[in-house]
C-alpha cells in the first residue's frame, strides 16, 4: 500500500468563532474521518482552531492557471463599484 | 500549500514536439513570453504559485531544497526521540514528545509544499530511503547524553531558525507559507533546549560538565548546517537570483555566531573555538576555520550515524505498512472507494 492510494485533502480551519474557515494546508488520508483527525494533529496542535473542514482536493474546481487572465477582466473596468468613485461636496457627513 | 493543483503544475507553457520550424519558433516565442512574466513576478517580489509557469530549473531546484528540508525534519526526530524514555523528569519528557511531534508536522508541511511542484509523497520517500535525496548532515551525529537534547534545541534549532526566517519570504508561495508555520513553532524548540542546558549548567559539577561536553560536540556541526562557504556553494548564486534564498551561507553563519556567542556566556558555558572573539571594527564576532573535510565526509555517508538513521527510517516505513493497508481497507469498506478520489 502506498500513500498514492490515499487522496489529497485540503484543510480549512476556523481559528475562532466569528471568523470564516481559511485554508491551512493539505494532507493525505484514506478517508474523511482520518483526514479530520490528521488535520487536528497537524494544523491545530496549539489551539489554532475551533472548527475544521476537510475537502478532497480533487473536488475543487479552480479558475485557470494564470491568475491574471481575462477571467478577471470584467471587474477591472468598473471603478464605479467602489465608493471612492463618487464626488461628494465637502462638509457632507455620514456618507 | 495550495496543493489542489499538484498534478497539473507546470502543464502550462510546455512546448510540444515541434514538427516544423514555424512551430518551433512559436514555441520559443511562447516560452520567452512565459519567462518574461516569471522574471517580472520575481523582480517585483511577488510570489510564484503552483500553477504558474516556471523555469524547469527553478522547479527542480525547489524540489531538491524542499525535499531535503522535509527529510531533515523527519530524520531529525530520531536523535531526540532517542532520549524520550530517559528524560530526567515528566516535564522534560512531555516537552520532548511535543517537540518531536512538531518535527513530524514540519516534515508534513514541507512534503505538501514539495508535492505542489508535481512530485508525489511516495516518490519523495522512495528517494530518501534509497539515498537519492539528502537530509541535513547534522542528524548523522549521535545524541550521547541528555545534554545533547538541550544542545540540539539551542544550537541546531537555533541555526535552523536563522536559516528559515528568511525563507518565509521565499519566492515560491507554498514553501514560504510552510516556513511561516514552521518558524512560529521553532522558537519553543530553541527555548526549551536553552532552558534544559541552563538547568544542567547551574547544576552539579558533573551536570555542568555534561552540558559543556554536549556544546563542544554540537557547535561546529551546527556552523556547518549553513552549508559550504559562499565561494564553494554550487546553488547559492542561482537560488538568490530566484529569491529562493535571501542571504548567502556565510552571511547566515555569521548572523548565527553573533547571536549564539552572548547566549553561551549567559549559560555559563564556552564555545569550543579559541579564535572566537568580538571584532569591534567589523561589528561581528570573528571565529576560527571550519573543518570542511569533516563536512564533506559526513555528507558522503561516513558520519557516525548515517547508516543507522536511514535503516531506522526504512524500518519504520515498512513496519507501518500494515497500518496504511488497514486504513485503506477500512476506507474502501465504508465508502466504496468514493472518498475524495472523485477525479483521480
Amino acid at each position: 500500500m502506498t500513500s498514492d492510494g490515499w487522496p489529497l485533502w485540503e484543510v480549512f480551519v476556523r481559528s475562532r468563532r466569528g471568523l470564516s474557515h481559511t485554508h491551512a494546508g493539505s494532507l493525505h488520508a484514506p478517508d474523511a474521518e482520518m483526514a479530520l483527525r490528521n488535520a487536528r494533529d497537524l494544523y491545530t496542535r496549539r489551539s489554532e482552531g475551533v472548527s475544521i473542514w476537510v475537502v478532497p482536493s480533487a473536488a475543487i474546481t479552480a479558475s485557470s492557471p494564470d491568475e491574471k487572465d481575462p477571467f478577471f477582466d470584467p471587474a477591472a473596468d468598473k471603478p464605479y463599484r467602489h465608493p471612492t468613485f463618487y464626488e461628494i461636496p465637502e462638509g457632507v457627513k455620514h456618507l | 500549500m495550495t496543493a489542489v493543483t499538484a498534478g497539473t503544475a507546470g502543464s502550462a507553457g510546455t512546448a510540444g514536439g515541434a514538427g516544423t520550424i514555424g512551430a518551433a519558433d512559436a514555441a520559443a516565442v511562447e516560452a520567452a513570453a512565459h519567462e518574461a512574466v516569471f522574471d517580472a513576478a520575481v523582480a517585483a517580489d511577488e510570489r510564484i504559485e503552483p500553477r504558474d509557469w516556471m523555469p524547469e530549473a527553478y522547479r527542480a531546484s525547489l524540489v531538491r531544497q524542499i525535499a531535503q528540508h522535509a527529510h531533515s525534519e523527519i530524520i531529525g526526530m530520531q536523535p531526540e526521540a532517542n532520549w524520550i524514555t530517559r528524560a530526567p523528569s515528566l516535564r522534560r519528557k512531555a516537552i520532548l514528545m511535543a517537540k518531536v511531534q512538531d518535527e513530524a508536522g514540519h516534515g508534513l508541511y514541507l512534503y505538501s509544499a514539495a508535492e505542489t511542484l508535481g512530485t508525489s509523497r511516495d516518490e519523495l520517500l522512495d528517494k530518501l530511503h534509497s539515498g537519492r535525496q539528502k537530509y541535513s548532515s547534522i542528524f548523522n551525529y549521535p545524541t550521547l547524553t541528555w545534554a545533547d537534547v538541550g544542545a540540539i534545541g539551542w544550537l541546531v534549532d537555533g541555526a535552523a531558525i536563522t536559516n528559515q526566517v528568511p525563507l518565509c519570504r521565499c519566492s515560491y508561495g507554498p514553501y514560504a507559507r510552510a516556513m511561516v508555520r514552521v518558524c512560529k513553532e521553532e522558537s519553543f524548540h530553541q527555548r526549551q533546549g536553552y532552558e534544559a542546558l541552563l538547568a544542567l549548567s547551574n547544576g552539579t559539577e558533573a551536570q555542568h560538565a555534561m552540558a559543556q561536553d554536549a556544546v563542544n560536540r554540537w557547535w561546529w556541526p551546527s556552523l556547518m548546517m549553513f552549508g559550504p562557504p559562499d565561494d564553494e556553494s554550487t546553488h547559492t548564486a542561482q537560488a538568490m537570483a530566484w529569491k529562493i534564498k535571501r542571504h548567502s551561507n556565510d552571511e547566515l553563519r555569521q548572523r548565527f555566531v553573533d547571536i549564539a556567542a552572548p547566549q553561551a556566556d549567559a549559560l555559563g558555558l564556552t564555545l569550543p573555538d579559541p579564535d572566537l572573539r568580538w571584532n569591534e571594527e567589523r561589528g561581528h564576532y570573528d571565529f576560527g576555520p571550519i573543518d570542511w573535510t569533516e563536512f564533506w565526509d559526513v555528507l558522503k555517508g561516513n558520519g557516525p550515524c548515517n547508516d543507522q538513521r536511514l535503516s531506522k527510517r526504512r524500518q519504520a516505513h515498512e513496519d507501518g505498512a500494515w497500518v496504511r493497508e488497514a486504513a485503506a481497507a477500512h476506507a474502501e469498506k465504508h465508502t466504496g472507494g468514493n472518498n475524495g478520489k472523485a477525479q483521480a
